[in-house]
């Protein structure tokens, strides 16, 4: 993925030249310098100001050529913060809300494989408020990953839980990473997610990318 | 008992209360959306607009609707030469006044109920392939339901009890635009209508009680199923 985009809003403005390969590309930087605004970019949340971004050879965003793939069309995954499930579907629904949009085809995992990669077969009845912050990113993960993305994107995913739960999550991510084989993009601001994880680590400061 | 004309206005106030809430729902959801989502020019004005009925005596928007609408009017004038239709003096017209005067009332709780939803639940089913409206329909109307079952209650109760407009725009005729408040004024007016006005009294009262009851317990069931009753994050 060949990424070279420009950002500005009001005062914040962010620079990204960069080609991502396989594996897990760690971003790690302090809050507030522009990590999650880069992803979104990445996702198609937001339009960049001026820019290109190339994956597998298809241009998702030219500004100069008026091109732009919006988020539902780029098969990319997403693990928000704090998961961001939907609070009036079960877990069940939540983990099929993007696999039932897919062509049969175009699935690679299938449920039975993702709770039990991911430990959640027990809360499959349960609905989103019944859910530990933990066992959240847990079927956050496993919605994004039943998607199928080409790429999976993850926005701070251990942020919001305390030290034991994130040594709980931790394994689930990297076995996530040896069995599925997905790209991914891990952002955090916290150094050792990424020596865990990351095959590769750059560094964001002041809306900038780099090695 | 009711007597047959009571039956009518009960009927015709059902109807009348019905079609206003049909025609503000769709509206009212649409504007309430853009109202909750998005920052433009003119946004406070188009607030105001919309909370103007609640203010004004409800004469002056029924006078309003008859200015613009009736036969002699620019738009009913053209409405009856293009199309052979005619509002004022109508139960169509009775359902127009009935909606202006009760709008309000649906876009206050459904505009909350859209700005209680985290956006990023939106993102989130585009990141998982949903374009916008699936995203809406699937995400965003299902958790604003509370609110949108509010609204509606709202509008029909206010709908049922709408007077001044619709006396201004399509006047008080039997059978064709006597609402129960309107048949309350009559009997009110003639000798010996004490007593149907007070069984119309009522009878108002219990159809306002029920309607209110029936939002409450609509509205908690389905934040029950929403999973607000315990999840506090989306408030």
């Amino acid at each position: 993925m060949k990424v070279d985009l420009t950002f500005k809003r009001g005062e914040f403005q962010l620079a990204a030249q960069v080609e991502l390969n396989g594996g897990v590309t760690g971003i790690c930087g302090p809050s507030g310098v522009g990590k999650s605004t880069f992803l979104a970019l990445l996702a198609g949340l937001l339009r960049p100001n001026t820019g290109t971004l190339n994956f597998s050879g298809v241009d998702l965003i030219d500004t100069q050529r008026d091109i732009f793939v919006p988020a539902w069309k780029r098969h990319f995954g997403l693990v928000f913060q704090n998961g961001m499930l939907f609070p009036h579907l079960s877990v069940r629904d939540n983990l099929l809300y993007g696999f039932n949009r897919l062509n049969p085809n175009e699935r690679h995992l299938d449920l039975k494989t993702v709770t039990a990669l991911l430990e959640i077969e027990p809360l499959l009845q349960r609905r989103p408020d019944q859910l530990s912050g933990g066992e959240r990113q847990r079927v956050a993960l496993g919605r994004a990953l039943l998607y199928s993305p080409r790429l999976l994107l993850l926005d701070e995913p251990l942020s919001s839980l305390d030290d034991r739960l994130k040594q709980q999550i931790l394994p689930f991510l990297k076995r996530v990473k040896e069995e599925t084989r997905i790209p991914m993009i891990y952002v955090t601001h916290a150094q050792a997610e990424v020596d865990y994880l990351a095959d590769r680590v750059l560094k964001m400061e002041d809306g900038r990318l780099g090695e | 008992m009711l007597t047959p004309e009571e039956i009518q206005a009960l009927y015709l106030s059902a109807k009348v209360a019905l079609w206003a809430t049909a025609l503000c729902l769709p509206a009212g959801i649409a504007l309430s959306w853009v109202m909750a989502r998005y920052e433009f020019r003119g946004k406070l004005l188009l607030d105001v607009l919309i909370q103007l009925p609640m203010v004004l005596p409800p004469v002056v928007p029924g006078y309003l609707l008859l200015l613009l609408l009736g036969t002699q009017g620019p738009v009913g004038a053209w409405l009856l030469a293009q199309f052979g239709i005619v509002i004022a003096f109508t139960w169509k017209g009775a359902v127009l006044a009935s909606a202006v005067m009760a709008f309000p009332l649906m876009v206050q709780p459904v505009r909350l109920a859209f700005r209680m939803i985290d956006p990023r639940l939106e993102q989130a089913a585009t990141t998982l392939g949903a374009t916008p409206w699936r995203a809406f329909f699937t995400i965003t109307i299902p958790l604003a339901l509370p609110g949108i079952i509010a609204g509606s209650v709202l509008c029909f109760s206010r709908s049922l009890g709408e007077f001044g407009a619709t006396m201004a725009f399509v006047g008080n005729i039997p059978g064709e635009t006597r609402t129960l408040p309107l048949a309350i004024y009559s009997y009110t007016h003639v000798p010996g209508g004490e007593s149907p006005a007070m069984r119309l009294v009522y009878l108002s009262v219990a159809l306002a009680m029920v309607a209110l009851f029936a939002s409450h317990i609509i509205s908690r069931r389905a934040e029950r199923q929403l999973g607000y009753a315990s999840d506090r994050s989306l408030r």
